[in-house]
């Protein structure tokens, strides 16, 4: 049995400790906010938060996660930098296909948590790992410097 | 069916947001809803105008929605279309997948109920409209009826009827059960644009706050009571053949329910999409590679090299190409483009439930018809005892415009006792796509001075519509491999468009974003350069010299060269390059501007676009889809080719079949130009733009003249020598 | 003396020089040389005897035995190809020469060893002379497999038989002249080819003996860490110094501290070779990786000991160029580099592919596998190994689970594999590199 502290809340699955903590939320707790895109880090679309900074959940092994606090995009929202953030993504209307966005929402969560006022470069070191076929990256860079413009 | 397969609440169970958004006063109402045959009741669902209108008693009201949303934004456009005729309130909609029903939604164009090829707005603007206005005509008749009063002397206004010599005021939904008997005019007085209160407004889209926080519902999300979890591997080589299977590793993972064996697939079913992956990792399966053993790329484009010697089918003829052609100086040039994956977000995947009398398919799929009707076929039942749902899209650029994903998904539950979902993994995604087809294209022209007097274009490659339509391919012609050659915009007084069909061995093409228009105003977009070069003329200079007979267009170059600073000066090894191109009824013009270094790398500076697409039904949704399809096709132009080695596609995941990626992507600018004509497609249309626009920028930076995608970039590096 | 005359004893100086420095650098070295002591015949040693099986498999039945043995010498990684079958051959093999190809192993009569005696198999791998009579290159280790004990190799073959027979055929070796003229070999091995079985010291361990035979008949660990002279052969006196073999760099072994592995435990050692990995050196990879992984990781604790203890004996050797690695993790902040700033294009392709599983410290998020602190990789400012990484990936089943790298070739071009290999050696290591992108092309063609 592994405990996982995920949005505040304490849950027990019974899963392989290897098993990457995406399949544990999409599979096993139908919490499937959080996208499969790849599976192997490279399109970010499995992003969570865990203990605040952004995590590919389709590499991480549910049993290396201990205590640490998992925020996922159903609960970013109550954190300030997950609505500014939300805000921002509706305001500037990002949003296209949708489904690399839960994780670009959580990169940018992220980024906001860790630099209040991000550059160009900045947003690019945070978000280059997210892709979005639909394309949205102009606005998405224009949302981020939105939402750190309410901060 | 339960209850809880639902993908959004009915309107009748509002949900969360929609209550809130109400109390808020905002009244925002989107539910997705999947309609369940002979459960929805008058009083859950309201009454039925028509096909597409449904209002209920607190007055919201339920539009169905007859294309898919997949990105493009068009749930919003069709709801903003339907609500202006029937002035309905806009923040107190609702919106319904439509279901698999070709009698009422098939698509006017392509005459089955698809959502592709950039016409949803084009193929559903009148009889929309019309619909829309015949159930407010009736609305208004109720009304009228009942105060005694002219109907002359009654408007509407957010979802009201207004009375105003009276004061007396209805709203459409204390009058929906009186007006829905009265017969609907088919032909009723639409609004003028004037007049429009929604159209042509940047309103907020209706599918996008589901989208921000993880409560959307794509096809992949689905949970119908008692789903497993399977993930797939179809042979690698088309045509192959499971040989042996051994499965006793597989078999002691935990989570690993079944390993499902059919005749050219293998399938894990397991707790959790995990234990599936693991599963199929262990198993060791040997292949019967079949004919296609020994395809590799060297093969498809020495057939197709091959194929473009031959003369082809007369597609377009004007004037007298052949004599000339026949003396002075022909310039030519050949172009090539590669075979393309899709790789949308959402990798493909189908839910399935099997049962003794029917099936039941959860997925987001462009053609819901055809997945019923194929799935039942396969299966050998009547289609009525198919039932899909259908969902939100996470990309669909031409692949969810087949059944192939819904099939397997259905033959693999064939053999599960329970629902199960099928999701591919990124991998298997990539690797059994439809491939959009290598194409190769020759051109033959002849200038008189900085006019273009002769022409010929021949299109060798796949059809697709052959395949996917075979009505639809006639006289040796695949419309759509000749989209935007047969009505190339210049002026040219003789002029020849031919196709020569030629179908690759080892995969099955598709449509792909963008579809036939890509190619071909690739090819002559890079093409009209050299001409212009050997003209001794600037590109935009020599476009202008021959597009009098294309206003639309000519004002779109005209702003697009202005806004990118056309003719100012570059740093060394940067160059502007431009196209333009009709495609999907719309007129765009395109600047890229972008840095060839001397490894050969591309640095992409800015896009300029400038579009004249009729009435702009949502400009901010022009905006974007225009920005995201330029990033589309940028990513084909730079990495895009899919290659085949041994009957097997060698690329896999966003590794080798690479993506551009954020910190690469320019600014991007998009022009609107205000027309009144008839809408025009979109969501295509930046992809074709951006490739030869890229061509052209790095032809003026280097002087190499690229004849392939994608960009070569070792071929740069080397300043073009071979 | 007249000029002519000094002039020619010059040359003939010259001449004696050259030949003697040839001579030296070409002279056979035996691989164990440099423990002195006193080689005792097999039988006459007075340990426990350091061939065969651990002691918990004596009793294991003659093909548990093989495979144990089998596995050891690590026949499997070059008797297979890529997506092929296990011991089936075909996978090729870049020398300076020109490309072989390994043979079919399996017991198929018409394409593998079906019809091969035992003495016919004992002679291939002690002398390197096939059932034909054909010579064989060095690239099949039987300098070392020939220290190989009869019984030892006769358990492997029975292993071996034991196999499901596949048919398959390697393409045939494509090596330039002369050395596509095999009979050339049978010199070669005159020279270099001690045609002798292992022989313990007397005056070492058993433990320490055990570690040799390993090492020497089974692993073959100096085929990739030993350089080698003009001939191809090693050049046992710079043993396990570190050299470049099919374009990756096996790494200084002994026990130097900065360039070598004399700063790591024991338990670290013992753990790379198990697992892959250790904690604070970050993870193998490459023809590493694949011996760990096919071999390494299924020594018994006790023969990984003995391992460990043998290497520990062999003499440091600095090699200059490898800096200590850097011990402490780079900044959480994409922005903060100590050095090699301007890299946008290395920077560029790091932050897209490489930093959400290896983080910006260099410290992996996600597993401790991709942990690039302390890796000697990133410490090594030819920046070969990184190269080579990105460009072909790692896929590795490891007792802590399946770990797979993208490869990154196909569609990054070299200069983008060059930028981010000097990106990576500059954030995570002691010593920017600074490669190109020609370098690069030439590490894919080494490949
Ligand atoms: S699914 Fe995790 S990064 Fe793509
Ligand atoms: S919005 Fe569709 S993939 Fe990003």
């Amino acid at each position: 049995m592994t405990e996982l502290h995920i949005n505040g809340e304490l849950r027990t699955v019974d899963v392989p400790p290897d098993m990457p903590l995406l399949w544990v939320l999409r599979d096993v707790l139908r919490m499937t906010g959080t996208k499969f895109g790849c599976g192997i880090a490279q399109c970010g679309a499995c992003t969570v938060h865990v203990d605040g900074k952004a995590i590919r959940s389709c590499l991480l092994p549910v049993g290396s996660i201990g205590d640490k606090a998992i925020t996922t995009i159903e609960s970013v929202g109550v954190t300030p930098a997950g609505t500014r953030v939300q805000k921002a993504w509706l305001e500037l209307e990002v949003i296209q296909c949708g489904y690399c966005q839960p994780g670009q929402i959580m990169s940018a969560a992220a980024l906001l948590n860790a630099i209040p006022h991000p550059d160009d470069a900045d947003i690019d070191a945070a978000m280059a790992g997210n892709i979005c076929r639909c394309g949205t990256y102009v606005r998405i860079r224009d949302a981020i410097k939105r939402a750190a413009a309410e901060a | 069916m339960a209850d809880d397969a639902l993908p959004r609440p009915t309107p009748a169970s509002p949900s969360r947001r929609g209550v809130l958004a109400a109390a808020a006063g905002g009244a925002l109402l989107v539910g997705f809803h999947v309609p369940l045959p002979g459960r929805s009741t008058a009083a859950e669902a309201g009454t039925a105008f028509n096909a597409f209108i449904r209002i209920d008693r607190s007055g919201v009201v339920t539009l169905i929605m007859p294309q898919v949303e997949m990105g493009q934004g068009v749930y919003t456009s069709i709801a903003m279309i339907l609500a202006e005729e029937l002035d309905a309130d806009f923040g107190r909609v609702a919106l319904e997948h439509a279901p698999p029903d070709e009698a009422h939604y098939k698509n006017p164009v392509l005459g089955v109920q698809a959502t592709g090829n950039s016409n949803s707005i084009r193929a559903w603007w009148k009889p929309l409209r019309q619909t829309a206005a015949g159930t407010r005509v009736v609305l208004v008749q109720a009304a009228a009826r009942g105060w005694g009063v002219p109907v002359g002397e009654c408007r509407t206004e957010a979802a009201q009827v207004i009375h105003d010599a009276s004061g007396r005021r209805a709203g459409y939904g204390e009058l929906a059960g009186r007006a829905a008997s009265l017969p609907q005019p088919t032909d009723p007085p639409l609004k003028q644009p004037a007049d429009f209160r929604l159209i042509g407004k940047p309103l907020k889209r209706l599918d996008t706050p589901d989208k921000s926080d993880g409560k959307a519902v794509y096809g992949i999300d689905a949970l119908p009571p008692g789903v497993k979890f399977a993930t797939l591997m179809a042979s690698p080589v088309k045509g192959g053949k499971v040989a042996r299977v051994d499965d006793s590793k597989a078999m002691t993972l935990p989570g690993v329910r079944q390993v499902v064996v059919l005749d050219d697939l293998v399938a894990v079913v397991g707790d959790h999409m995990w234990a599936a992956k693991r599963g199929l990792d262990e198993l060791a399966i040997t292949w019967d590679d079949g004919p296609n053993a020994n395809v590799d790329s060297a093969q498809v484009w020495r057939q197709i090299r091959q194929a473009s010697t031959r003369e082809g089918a007369t597609a377009k003829q004007v004037g007298d190409a052949a004599s000339a052609l026949s003396q002075g100086e022909v310039i030519s040039a050949e172009f090539e483009m590669p075979f393309l994956a899709h790789t949308p977000m959402e990798p493909m995947n189908c839910t399935a439930h099997v049962t003794p009398g029917g099936c039941e398919l959860w997925l987001g799929t462009q053609v819901i018809a055809r997945v019923q009707s194929s799935v039942a076929q396969t299966l050998g039942l009547p289609p009525e005892k198919v039932v899909v749902h259908n969902h939100l899209i996470g990309g669909g650029f031409g692949r969810r415009l087949e059944p192939d994903m819904a099939i397997k998904a259905a033959r693999i539950a064939q053999k599960v006792d329970g629902p199960v979902k099928v999701v591919w993994t990124r991998e298997e995604d990539v690797r059994q796509d439809v491939y959009r087809p290598v194409y190769r294209d020759l051109l033959w022209a002849k200038l008189s001075g900085d006019k273009i007097v002769g022409w010929k274009h021949r299109i060798t490659g796949s059809s697709v519509v052959a395949r996917w339509l075979p009505p639809a391919y006639t006289k040796d012609v695949d419309f759509d491999a000749v989209d935007s050659a047969v009505d190339v915009p210049y002026d040219i007084p003789h002029l020849r468009v031919e196709y020569v069909r030629d179908e690759p061995p080892g995969v099955t093409t598709g449509f792909w974003r963008g579809v036939g228009p890509n190619n071909n105003v690739f090819a002559i977009e890079s093409f009209i350069d050299e001409l212009a070069k050997k003209a001794g003329k600037d590109p935009v200079a020599f476009r202008r010299a021959n597009l009098d007979k294309t206003p639309r267009l000519l004002a779109a170059l005209d702003l697009v060269a202005d806004k990118a600073g056309w003719g100012s000066p570059l740093p060394a090894r940067t160059g502007r390059g431009v196209a333009v191109q009709v495609s999907f009824a719309s007129f765009i013009a395109t600047v890229v501007e972008a840095e060839v270094d001397e490894a050969g790398e591309i640095l992409l500076k800015r896009i300029n676009t400038a579009v004249d697409t009729g009435i702009a039904v949502n400009p901010d949704t022009i905006m974007a889809q225009l920005q995201g399809g330029l990033i589309f096709g940028l990513t084909a132009a730079l990495y895009g080719e899919i290659t085949l080695d041994k009957g097997r596609v060698q690329q896999s995941n966003f590794h080798d079949y690479r993506m551009l990626r954020i910190d690469q992507t320019p600014p991007i600018a998009v022009h609107l130009i205000k027309s009144g004509e008839a809408p025009g497609g979109i969501g295509e249309t930046g992809v074709t733009a951006s490739i030869p626009a890229l061509r052209n920028a790095i032809y003026a930076a280097t002087g190499v003249a690229l004849r392939r995608m994608p960009v070569d970039r070792s071929l740069l590096a080397r300043g073009g020598r071979a | 003396m007249t000029p002519a005359r000094w002039t020619a004893l010059t040359v003939v100086a010259v001449i004696v020089v050259a030949v003697g420095i040839a001579a030296w650098l070409l002279l056979p070295s035996p691989a164990m040389s440099f423990a002195g002591g006193k080689p005792v015949p097999l039988a006459s040693y007075a340990g426990a005897s350091p061939t065969g099986v651990p002691a918990e498999l004596r009793a294991a039945d003659p093909i548990t035995r093989g495979r144990y043995l089998a596995k050891a010498a690590d026949c499997e990684a070059c008797h297979t190809v890529e997506g092929g079958a296990p011991y089936a051959g075909g996978r090729p093999f870049k020398t300076p020469f020109g490309t072989m190809y390994s043979p079919n192993i399996t017991p198929d009569r018409a394409t593998g060893l079906g019809t091969w005696s035992d003495a016919d198999f004992l002679r291939a791998v002690h002398k390197g002379i096939a059932k034909d009579g054909e010579r064989l290159y060095p690239s099949f280790p039987y300098e070392a497999y020939t220290l190989m004990s009869d019984d030892d190799v006769l358990a492997i073959k029975a292993y071996l038989f034991s196999l499901p027979p596949t048919h398959a055929v390697a393409p045939p070796d494509a090596l330039a002249f002369p050395f596509n003229h095999r009979p050339l070999m049978a010199v070669w091995s005159l020279i270099y080819n001690p045609d002798h079985r292992f022989q313990p010291r007397a005056d070492r361990s058993p433990e320490w003996n055990r570690g040799a035979y390993l090492a020497e008949a089974l692993a073959h660990c100096g085929d990739c860490h030993t350089a080698r002279n003009l001939a191809q052969a090693l050049d046992n006196r710079r043993k396990f110094g570190g050299a470049v073999t099919a374009g990756w760099r096996a790494y200084n072994i002994t026990a130097d501290r900065s360039s070598g592995v004399g700063s790591w435990t024991d338990d670290e050692i013992a753990e790379y070779l198990h697992a892959g990995h250790a904690a604070g050196h970050g993870s193998a990879g490459g023809p590493m990786a694949e011996a760990v992984d096919l071999s390494l990781s299924n020594l018994t604790p006790g023969d990984t000991r003995a391992l460990v203890a043998y290497l520990r004996s062999v003499p440091a050797i600095h090699t200059p160029d490898l800096p200590a690695p850097k011990a402490e993790a780079a900044s959480e902040m994409p922005k903060q580099m100590a050095a090699g700033a301007a890299n946008p294009r290395g920077r560029q392709v790091f932050e897209g592919a490489c930093a959400s599983c290896h983080g910006w410290s260099g410290v992996s998020p996600l597993t401790d596998l991709a942990t690039l602190t302390g890796n000697r990789a990133v410490n090594d400012p030819t920046a070969i190994n990184v190269a080579q990484i990105v460009i072909s990936g790692a896929r590795r089943e490891t007792p802590n689970g399946a770990v797979v790298m993208p490869a990154f070739g196909r569609t990054y071009s070299d200069d983008e594999i060059a930028a981010v290999a000097n990106y990576v050696t500059a954030r995570f290591g002691s010593t920017p590199s600074s490669i190109t992108a020609k370098q690069v092309a030439k590490f894919r063609q080494a490949q």
